[in-house]
């Protein structure tokens, strides 16, 4: 079975989901980015999900579940790229992603992302 | 079955002379449509009738199928031409005298079967003219439904208060149909223009009721989900009232009552500020990044 | 109404979710609804079709083009034989969820489209069927 492919940017994770997921392909990319947050220790994941036409209740616990597990791992997690079609049924639908910041494409998420990792390491 | 097909087809020439002359000036329009074309259109129409009229009185029928298509295509030519519904219909009708005129002559003798054919084409004819005129009033409805998209599309129009930020100035009512299209003009413009922040301003707007008022929430939801700030501005004092009223939670939601300190705010929002030029006749203001 | 079109789908792996998905964004665009009416509908379809197979135990997805008087739209019916649902208004509620999350699948889907009908019994599955007008 074909995994998502998961790219490392120096303390980020990039991941870019370009393929209609089944099921099973969803929980396999949870459990992958999750060991490699861990193995890496990265501070931030970066989702792009500017291929995406649809995105419905499953995907949207998906990508929640990917958000929560990383903040235990003290990661920030940022969605970019979400379509209009996609984000007025999301509100159609009621979901409302908690716990998610969404940037508009890739370039405005990882400056969001380096924003989180660098005000902590200033602490 | 009814006599008059035959009759018809017998005297085809003096019918069809008979109709073009019967055109009166009005419903004519030289102007739209010149004598060949239209003899053309009248021998076909006349053609088709008879053979349909010979196995069937029922216009809706497989039978005058040919007939139906050939009026619709007519139909359709004439209204893009510029004929009125009612001109066009009344191509269909003139024929009426004309047939009539064939029908007295090979029945004078047999007044009542006469009445009895008068009675079968007539109705025949009135109904390909009704056929005529739904299919003319149905394109101009086409026409004025995409008419109305179009000013939907020019009346919500989405401008750039600077780089990242987009204002929507809202006028006049909103209904749903508007606030949907409001929706996506927004949600693609700021992807489009790459911005940060949305400022949707509903000064112009004179009053918002729940529907609405959902849908501008909606809006806004989207606008974040998809990770841009958007802000409502231009609330007066009675749409506040309003929306107290009517227990709208407008909590999530950053509004300010004018669009110039949304403005304000959006700039902040992107740590820019304003600030006048160091100099001593300096009279604009630069913008100038924080 | 009319149908002018129909065409029976197999809900039974997690690829049949996906390929109805696909079969759902092909007869909406056939029908040129707009971008976000597709969407809305795909997503829907998305929602059905994972209840029929998770909480359903698999079943069939019937696609169907009708056409009311001026309107044409999409009807699509989803069942299953499985347990049923034991309380349809509280499982069209928002955010219920018996496990699993079923929170949002029927009430968001609802929402999404222009007619949504359901019928289920306890024991004997649940027949879902949606329309979305163009």
């Amino acid at each position: 079975m074909d995994r998502i492919p998961i790219l490392k940017m120096g303390d980020c994770l990039l991941v870019t989901i370009q393929v209609d997921m089944h099921d099973e392909l969803a929980m396999s990319l949870q459990e992958d980015l999750t060991a490699q947050i861990a193995k890496y220790a990265s501070r931030g994941v970066l989702i792009d999900i500017s291929s995406l036409e649809i995105v419905d209740s499953f995907i949207g616990r998906m990508l929640a579940n990917i958000a929560a597990m990383s903040r235990v791992l003290d990661a920030q997690t940022v969605l970019t790229g979400m379509q209009p079609a996609v984000a007025i049924t999301l509100v159609e639908l009621g979901m409302s992603l908690p716990g998610i910041r969404t940037a508009l494409n890739v370039e405005r998420g990882m400056a969001l992302l380096q924003e989180f990792i660098g005000d902590d390491t200033e602490e | 079955m009814a006599a008059f097909p035959e009759i018809v087809r017998a005297h085809e020439t003096a019918i069809l002379s008979g109709w073009m002359s019967d055109m009166s000036a009005s419903t004519r329009r030289k102007d739209l449509i010149n004598d060949s074309d239209l003899q053309a259109q009248a021998t076909e129409l006349l053609k088709l009738f008879t053979e349909a009229s010979q196995s069937s009185g029922d216009v809706q029928s497989d039978a005058f199928a040919a007939t139906r298509s050939f009026l619709k295509e007519i139909a359709k030519t004439r209204m893009e031409t510029g004929f009125s519904a009612a001109e066009t219909s009344m191509f269909v009708l003139s024929m009426k005298q004309a047939v009539f005129n064939a029908l007295r002559d090979a029945l004078k003798s047999n007044p009542s079967e006469l009445i009895s054919e008068i009675w079968t084409a007539g109705t025949v004819i009135d109904r390909l003219a009704m056929l005529t005129v739904d299919t003319a009033v149905g394109f101009r409805e086409q026409t004025i439904a995409r008419q109305q998209e179009d000013m939907l599309e020019l009346s919500t129009p989405v401008v750039k208060l600077w780089e990242g930020v987009l204002a929507l100035p809202l006028i006049g009512t909103l209904d749903s149909a508007r606030t949907q299209v409001v929706m996506e003009s927004l949600l693609s413009a700021i992807v489009e223009t790459n911005s940060q922040v949305a400022i949707i301003d509903i000064t112009g707007v004179p009053t918002v009721d729940t529907l609405v008022a959902q849908h501008l929430i909606k809006t806004i939801t989207a606008a974040r989900l998809m990770g841009a700030d958007c802000y409502l501005s231009g609330i007066r004092p009675a749409i506040a009232q309003t929306i107290v009223h009517l227990g709208i939670d407008l909590t999530d939601i950053q509004t300010k009552a004018k669009l110039s300190d949304a403005f304000s705010l959006a700039l902040t929002r992107m740590g820019k500020s304003v600030v006048a030029l160091k100099q001593a006749a300096a009279s604009t203001p630069r913008v100038k990044e924080v | 109404m009319t149908t002018l079109k129909s065409e029976t789908f197999p809900i039974v792996t997690s690829d049949d979710v996906v390929k109805v998905r696909q079969a759902a964004r092909m007869w909406a665009a056939e029908l040129k609804f707009s971008l976000v009416d597709q969407t809305k509908f795909v997503t829907a379809t998305s929602e059905l079709a994972r209840n029929t197979l998770e909480h359903g135990g698999g079943g069939l997805m019937t696609a169907e083009v009708v056409e009311n008087g001026l309107r044409k739209g999409i009807r699509l019916t989803f069942t299953d034989s499985g347990p049923g649902i034991a309380n349809i208004e509280l499982a069209l509620k928002d955010g219920y969820s018996t496990g699993g999350g079923m929170g949002l699948g029927l009430s968001g889907s609802k929402r999404l489209v222009n007619e949504f009908y359901i019928n289920s019994e306890l024991g004997r599955g649940t027949v879902v069927t949606i329309i979305r007008w163009k």
